[in-house]
């Protein structure tokens, strides 16, 4: 099934237009979506028989920095092809283009649970923000990381104290006190 | 049986001492990479640290007088270590084991530590990439012979580092 095919399965979910099939230079299928329509064309991409695509493996982000739309996602989706998982094993490689003025797009968690760390990765690596996500926080770089570092535009090397904690100083009294709090509220509950 | 000859050896209290703590360093179990594989080699029969007595590779840092940092230090990390570092009880000593924790190897980008001495002062740096056992068990002898030099009355300073540690032919 080529990527031409699969934009024809498509035809009906969303507007003309909104999904296009992409070149692919390994020859695996590949579609681009429009952004706004993301979320409904995925749902058709995972349920319609034709297709049955029930697995994404994988999510990335690529920077065409100066390039404009910047940014795409990049969705890797697998069809079992057993068990009433589709007909035949295949793959499709799904693009949203993101431009770099506003990096935002729905989120797809919805639709393959798989996709709630991969994306916030990409949010973490690249600044992209999936609309609708659960739990969009970093999960890779520490939480008060500043910048993107997957982004072309920012520096391989820092020069940058890495940062400690100092470690935290109790008085016998308070660490008794403590203690004895959270006995109490043990025994409240 | 005259009796002079009981079995005894006199010695000073501070010799003593000193042979105590040089042939018991036991190291805290903290691995962070692929220098963590030769740390372990380090500790089995074949190598066999157990010979220097330093085999005892404790879970808890409460218990532990040595940090081995085997590995690259991400900035994410670097705060655990501290913490790790700051719960061993003094005296306390630490080797910067490979390349990358000495200044960062191959790794230089924003995502590492250039270095764990910026983190923790450290005691011996043995180079390698990684380093093999034997250096490390070197490392460890040159640590011995450190805290052998010390002075018991000067052991509150052991902890604020050497400027100039001895340097480790690999």
């Amino acid at each position: 099934m080529d990527s031409a095919k699969i934009v024809e399965a498509l035809r009906g979910v969303a507007p003309d237009g909104a999904v296009e099939a992409a070149p692919a230079a390994d020859g695996m299928p590949a579609i681009y979506i429009a952004r706004e329509h993301v979320q409904a064309v995925c749902r058709a991409v995972r349920d319609l028989p034709a297709l049955q695509f029930a697995l994404a493996v994988d999510v990335t982000g690529v920077d065409y920095l100066p390039r404009e739309p910047r940014f795409e996602v990049v969705y890797t989706l697998v069809s079992i092809g057993v068990g009433g998982y589709g007909d035949t094993p295949k793959r499709l490689r799904v693009k949203v283009r993101v431009p770099g003025t506003d990096p935002r797009m729905p989120t797809l968690s919805g639709v393959w649970k798989a996709m709630d760390w991969g994306e916030r990765e990409v949010f973490d690596l690249f600044g992209i923000r999936f609309d609708g996500h659960p739990d969009l926080r970093r999960i890779l770089m520490p939480e008060d990381w500043e910048g993107y570092p997957a982004r072309k535009d920012y520096p391989v090397q820092i020069k940058m104290k890495p940062k400690v904690y100092e470690p935290l100083q109790l008085t016998p009294e308070e660490f008794a006190a403590n203690v004895k709090g959270d006995r109490d509220r043990a025994q409240r509950e | 049986m005259p009796e002079f000859e009981i079995p005894v050896l006199t010695t000073t209290v501070e010799k003593m001492v000193q042979w105590a703590r040089r042939s018991s360093i036991w190291p805290v179990t903290f691995g962070l990479a692929c220098c963590a594989i030769e740390m372990m080699v380090m500790s089995t029969s074949r190598y066999d640290i157990a010979r220097f007595g330093a085999e005892v590779f404790r879970g808890s840092p409460r218990q532990s007088d040595l940090m081995i940092i085997a590995g690259r230090l991400s900035r994410k990390m670097a705060p655990v270590l501290r913490r790790v570092y700051d719960q061993m009880a003094e005296p306390k000593y630490v080797i910067s084991m490979g390349a990358c924790a000495s200044v960062g190897g191959v790794f230089d980008n924003y995502a590492l530590v250039q270095g764990v001495d910026q983190i923790v002062p450290v005691d011996v740096f043995v180079p390698g990439c990684p380093p093999r056992p034997e250096s490390l068990i070197y490392g460890i002898v040159q640590l011995q012979r450190k805290i052998d030099q010390m002075k018991l009355s000067e052991l509150s300073s052991v902890t604020l580092g050497d400027p100039n540690p001895p340097r480790v032919n690999g």
